[in-house]
């Protein structure tokens, strides 16, 4: 039976709502006891002087490439970036080749995690077979091999009568819908935020209502079927009056925003620099800011990285050529720290709550919680270290990020899964 | 003497720059005219030309700028070459640079990529029109015409018309003209002028207003290759509301010079009368982008920063 003391540190746990100096400790991949002081011998002990100890991040919103693209990112080196930076379960989403589109990929992916991962794996299945928008998938075989919920990820399904219908089918398996919210026609090829930035480079713009428009048609038909409607990714200030609205109304909409998008706005496009590229894109100022003040508001529970990785000559090329979407499990909680938290837009137990606790309720999942007799997925961070992010260092075999170079604070220090020491004093064990 | 690199658009470049570009382009005028004065100032020079968008003025316009000044010029035919065969754009320009390019002239579909290009290798490169971006060596030979027939840009009426939305002339214009102090309004259908306001110039979709007063008018050509939506119904009814014919062109001063990027669609943006009359440099504008590509190469091969 392995045994690990945590001593001294802050816990913060929010399913609780405890933000206390305390030892802890762990025996058999379970939290045994919280004290003041706790007196016995364990395998490990961590100092956790001056540290945060807080459940294990939950990220609903991972893309992990295999199968298909493993010269992207594979479930192995994933989940490694992912305990790198914190996150002891992460949501993988189904656009992989063959489409998690039925219970054999996913348990093709349960299995592979089993065996190869760092930490937990639910694998999100699609709406549509193949994604393609014209048959539902097999949802409820999906959901009783594991899957965590659904999604058509990187595309609306288009046909809101299908939409409707994956809707009010999935409430029977009480599983959350995931949005991915944008009109391809009011895209139109676009590759980076419309504004004065796009004006400026030459590059067509994302306009914002091709995000909106989704964002209301997905919340009417949520309203309409009663599912759990959850928006990937929100983007905009005219999402997140959206669903401000929707919740004045009592209506239950869930939502998730990206580090990236809360810290970076398409002044950062420059040039040509492939690693500001993703979707939905880098807006305006006024729509970063207006994230913030959601997640501050509460009226936004999650952060989600929307990790995607892909390789050197995917984004070493031009602009509009190159793959959308950058790598973000191991600069997430600095991000949220430095940006959000140094930044006096959260407290603390917010930024862990939108990271851990509220992720584990959407997913309805026994985590996000290290009370007494919970698993011991637990994360410890030093919240005043400061570092140079590096992108060559990550675990992550995708190394697109715009934040290489960036001085941060807040580090993980340790991660936990069932208990296992996945990363000790920032090292991948 | 041109302190850069790379010649990729007018956005990043100074009033001087543009200034000593001009007038070096005024000396090199004189060579085409008159080829005993011409010198082979750039004969160790290799330029390479790769066009993956097609072309005829531009591409030839650069081969004749290079071989008056007495360089080896090469066109690596996209269409036969490994880019054909699936190579990248860096890989292709890293192969360049080991055969001892010293200059790559490159126009791409897609924006951007010439300054991918230049990151990349140690050659100088200029951008012969990128996408919707830029187009520098177009809006420099539009300023060196101007720059004859006016005595300064300063205050200048300048009137762009046309599918500004899909224009790279006009927004290298835009950003050289407003270097130079002229005073620019962008018109065209609604749906043609995209965000052009937010270049700070005055847009609009009343061709007469653009053009009152105006001291130069610029037609553009509607770029039906780029058109991947319908922005106008019809041929019929962009020339009659945006056509630039002889009773609209009453609007603008007398002197007003009339000038397009070609090539034209003849009776759609301008009407044949207005091409062929007494107020068109547009053939003037096709000698005067020898004479600017000329100085450019000069000014980027004898001193440009490497």
């Amino acid at each position: 039976m392995m045994k690990a003391l945590l001593k001294g540190g802050r816990v913060i746990n929010p399913a609780t709502n405890t933000d206390a100096v305390m030892d802890l400790l762990v025996e058999d991949g379970k939290v045994t006891q919280w004290a003041e002081k706790i007196q016995e011998e364990a395998d490990e002990v961590i100092d956790a002087t001056g540290k945060w100890v807080v459940p294990g991040f939950i990220d609903v919103h991972v893309h992990l490439r295999e199968p298909g693209f493993e010269y992207k990112e594979t479930i192995r080196t994933g989940s490694q970036a992912a305990v790198m930076g914190g996150f002891t379960t992460i949501c993988c989403m189904p656009n992989t080749e063959p489409v998690v589109d039925n219970e054999i990929m996913v348990e093709y992916i349960k299995l592979k995690a089993d065996r190869e991962g760092a930490c937990h794996v639910l694998p999100i299945g699609a709406i549509t077979k193949g994604q393609k928008g014209e048959e539902l998938a097999n949802i409820g075989q999906m959901v009783k091999a594991g899957a965590c919920g659904i999604s058509e990820d990187g595309k609306s399904v288009m046909n809101a009568g299908l939409l409707k219908t994956a809707m009010k089918y999935s409430k029977m398996f009480d599983i959350p819908v995931m949005s991915h919210c944008e009109d391809k026609s009011l895209v139109a090829g676009g590759v980076m935020n419309a504004g004065e930035q796009s004006t400026l480079l030459g590059l067509k713009g994302i306009s914002n209502d091709s995000e909106d428009v989704m964002i209301a048609r997905d919340i009417i038909l949520a309203r309409a079927t009663g599912a759990k409607l959850h928006l990937c990714h929100v983007s905009t200030k005219g999402g997140i009056d959206l669903i401000r609205d929707a919740k004045s109304h009592g209506q239950e909409v869930s939502a998730e925003i990206c580090p990236h998008h809360f810290t970076l706005s398409d002044r950062d496009v420059l040039d040509y620099d492939a690693n500001t590229k993703m979707n939905p894109p880098l807006r305006s100022m006024d729509d970063v800011l207006a994230l913030r003040q959601a997640l501050k508001d509460d009226v936004v529970n999650i952060i989600a990285t929307d990790h995607a990785p892909h390789s050197e000559d995917e984004k070493n090329c031009e602009y509009e050529k190159a793959a959308f979407g950058i790598v973000g499990l191991e600069t997430a909680f600095t991000l949220g720290y430095t940006v959000l938290v140094k930044g006096d837009w959260l407290t603390p137990m917010q930024l862990v709550a939108k990271m851990s606790t509220n992720p584990a309720k959407l997913l309805g999942i026994e985590k996000g919680d290290i009370s007494v007799g919970k698993a011991a997925d637990i994360t410890v961070i030093d919240p005043e270290k400061e570092y140079v992010i590096d992108a060559k260092n990550f675990a992550s075999m995708g190394k697109n990020t715009p934040f290489d170079g960036w001085r941060v604070q807040g580090k993980v220090e340790y991660t936990l899964v069932d208990g296992k020491m996945k990363v000790k004093e920032g090292v991948l064990q | 003497m041109l302190n850069r690199k790379d010649v990729l658009g007018l956005r990043d470049m100074s009033k001087e720059e543009i200034l000593e570009i001009l007038s070096v382009a005024k000396e090199m005028k004189q060579r085409i005219d008159h080829p005993h004065l011409r010198v082979d100032e750039l004969r160790h020079t290799s330029i390479v030309t790769l066009f993956y968008e097609n072309s005829t003025r531009t591409k030839t316009s650069f081969a004749l700028a290079g071989k008056y000044l007495g360089a080896t010029v090469q066109d690596l035919g996209i269409a036969t070459s490994s880019v054909n065969k699936g190579e990248s754009l860096i890989d292709t320009g890293k192969t360049l640079d080991q055969m001892g390019i010293e200059v790559m002239i490159m126009r791409n579909s897609l924006t951007g990529a010439p300054h991918v290009l230049a990151r990349n290798v140690n050659a100088h490169v200029i951008n012969a029109g990128d996408g919707s971006n830029e187009h520098p060596t177009q809006a420099l030979l539009d300023l060196f015409t101007i720059s004859e027939y006016k005595k300064s840009f300063e205050g200048l009426k300048v009137a762009i018309i046309g599918d500004i939305s899909h224009s790279r002339v006009a927004r290298s214009n835009v950003f050289g003209l407003q270097k130079l102090g002229a005073d620019v309004t962008l018109a065209g259908p609604s749906t043609l002028l995209g965000s052009a306001q937010l270049l700070k110039v005055k847009t609009t979709s009343d061709i007469k207003e653009a053009v009152k007063d105006a001291d130069v008018v610029m037609g553009l050509r509607i770029q039906f290759e780029r058109q991947k939506t319908t922005n106008f119904p019809g041929i019929g009814e962009y020339r009659e509301l945006f056509g630039i014919n002889r009773e609209i062109l009453k609007y603008a001063k007398k002197d007003v010079l009339v000038m397009h990027p070609g090539p034209v669609n003849r009776g759609v943006e301008l009407s044949t009368d207005v091409i062929d009359g007494g107020n068109s440099v547009i053939n003037i504008q096709v000698k005067n982008g020898v004479a600017v590509r000329m100085a450019i190469l000069k000014l980027l091969a004898k001193g440009g920063n490497q």
